[in-house]
């Protein structure tokens, strides 16, 4: 078989690999936020959640996540009585996007803290409520900060999904190690999959600049 | 003077850890009057300011403005107790300030910077809101710059904004602390002018915390004189600044004067 013959199966798997990409970089946006917000809330109850959460999901492997999300938890919802059994590409979407998104409250957390103190005395001075102070002063002067390791998490977020091939998706992974074991191609099939993660990668850090300078435009203005 | 005072400090202490900045203070503004504060730094000066603009909790004492207690409020049977959120917020709505490093909003153009908080807490419609922006940008000399951001100004344009920005709140107290002495020298007087026209123009309590000597003579009816957290001397501008009684005071003001000796 010819490498071009590989093409076709790889992209598909790629495509897989894209989606799982961009399912799970949005949801574990979103948890980043809550819990990188959460992290640091008056409410102590929250402030323990998002704790909990970030130290648990950053002290375990990804892969033993993805595990136990996909065959240890449909075991326990047999116990109680309750089918818990995921479909193996939102187990996958789940474990990539609670594993980044424990990472990204770390970087959020982190960008709020670095808004200068002087930003906050002002916004109190005009009276701002503690949430309009976040989501109109904090928030807007932070996300800039944010985003290099965002995009940073982003592009390790989509080398990670190579592990969701272990619950048998069919993502590009998956497809190479299928071809693989059917033609012993090795250096052919690992090198083209090694170019589409690559070039993907490309893709994603490109978009995450373009995203990087349309959230700071007024950082580039003065 | 006769009439309530519109800011009353009723033996305040506030420490920093073993550092005493405010040592049983008592102090007094009447309404409109324009008073100056001057003193060595660590005297307690500008925590005044950050007192009352709720920065700064105070440890002992009651601070009034406009009659009601800032830090406290009346519980049943007429007893004070700590202010929650809610009455600072109310309080608040009295006093605006400006600050030394101006703290205008980077992220927002110079209209943003003062509409923002109007629309938000004051509710006002973004007609509203703009008109007032561009009558206090014409009056602060910047009525061509609504559209630029903070950070393409230079030093005392951005203080002129906030000027501006705490005017738009339309409070009765206006705080300055050390408005000008971020800038540099040539762009001093620019704020200082509007600073003044405010003064003569505006019926508002103001209390300024600067190190301009000559300007503070100017626009003050009363310069207070703040040593170790107390007020050491105070009176009428050319009384304190001119002859001074306490050899502190003297000690102080020639070291301002006289900056090369």
């Amino acid at each position: 078989m010819d490498w071009q013959d590989y093409l076709a199966p790889l992209s598909q798997g790629a495509w897989v690999t894209i989606e799982l990409t961009v399912y799970s970089t949005l949801l574990g946006a979103l948890l980043s936020f809550v819990f990188g917000i959460g992290r640091d809330a008056h409410t102590r109850l929250l402030r323990w959640l998002s704790i909990g959460y970030i130290e648990i999901f950053r002290g375990t492997s990804l892969l033993v996540q993805l595990f136990w999300l996909y065959f240890a938890l449909p075991v326990i919802g047999q116990a109680i009585g309750v089918n818990l059994q995921l479909a193996p590409v939102t187990a996958g979407v789940l474990a990539l996007s609670l594993n980044i998104g424990a990472y990204g409250a770390e970087v959020v957390r982190g960008a709020l803290k670095s808004v200068p103190r002087s930003q906050h005395e002002a916004a109190v001075a005009l009276n701002f409520t503690p949430r309009q102070r976040l989501w109109r002063i904090d928030l807007p002067q932070a996300i800039p900060e944010m985003m290099p390791p965002f995009g940073n998490l982003a592009v390790q977020n989509l080398k990670d999904t190579a592990l969701v091939s272990l619950i048998s998706l069919g993502d590009l992974a998956f497809r190479a190690e299928q071809i693989r074991n059917f033609t012993q191609d090795s250096t052919t099939i690992y090198t083209m999959v090694l170019l589409m993660y690559f070039g993907m990668a490309l893709v994603l850090t490109a978009l995450m600049k373009l995203l990087e300078h349309r959230v700071g435009r007024w950082r580039t203005e003065n | 003077m006769s009439r309530e005072p519109i800011i009353r400090f009723d033996r305040v202490s506030k420490r920093f850890g073993d550092f005493t900045v405010l040592d049983n203070l008592d102090f007094q503004v009447q309404p409109n009057e324009k008073v100056t504060i001057i003193g060595p730094s660590g005297s307690g000066k500008s925590t005044v300011l950050r007192v009352l603009m709720t920065l700064e909790p105070i440890n002992e004492g009651v601070v009034y403005v406009g009659g009601d207690p800032l830090w406290h409020e009346y519980r049943r049977n007429n007893e004070l107790s700590p202010a929650r959120g809610a009455h600072l917020r109310r309080m608040r709505e009295r006093l605006g300030m400006v600050f030394q490093q101006f703290n205008l909003f980077p992220h927002m153009t110079v209209r943003r910077n003062l509409t923002e908080a109007p629309r938000r807490v004051l509710g006002l419609s973004r007609a509203e809101a703009d008109e007032r922006a561009h009558e206090l940008l014409e009056l602060v000399n910047l009525g061509n710059q609504a559209d630029k951001y903070p950070g393409q100004l230079s030093g005392g344009q951005q203080q002129r904004v906030g000027v501006a920005r705490a005017l738009m709140m339309r409070p009765r107290i206006m705080l300055f602390d050390e408005p000008t002495s971020a800038l540099d020298p040539e762009l001093v007087g620019e704020v200082l002018k509007v600073i003044r026209q405010l003064a003569d123009t505006h019926d508002l309590t103001m209390l300024m915390v600067t190190h301009e000597m000559h300007f503070a003579r100017q626009i003050s009816d009363r310069v207070c004189f703040f040593d170790q957290g107390r007020i050491l001397e105070q009176g009428p501008p050319e009384e304190i600044l001119s002859s001074p009684k306490e050899a502190r005071t003297r000690e102080f003001l020639h070291a301002v004067l006289n900056p090369d000796e």
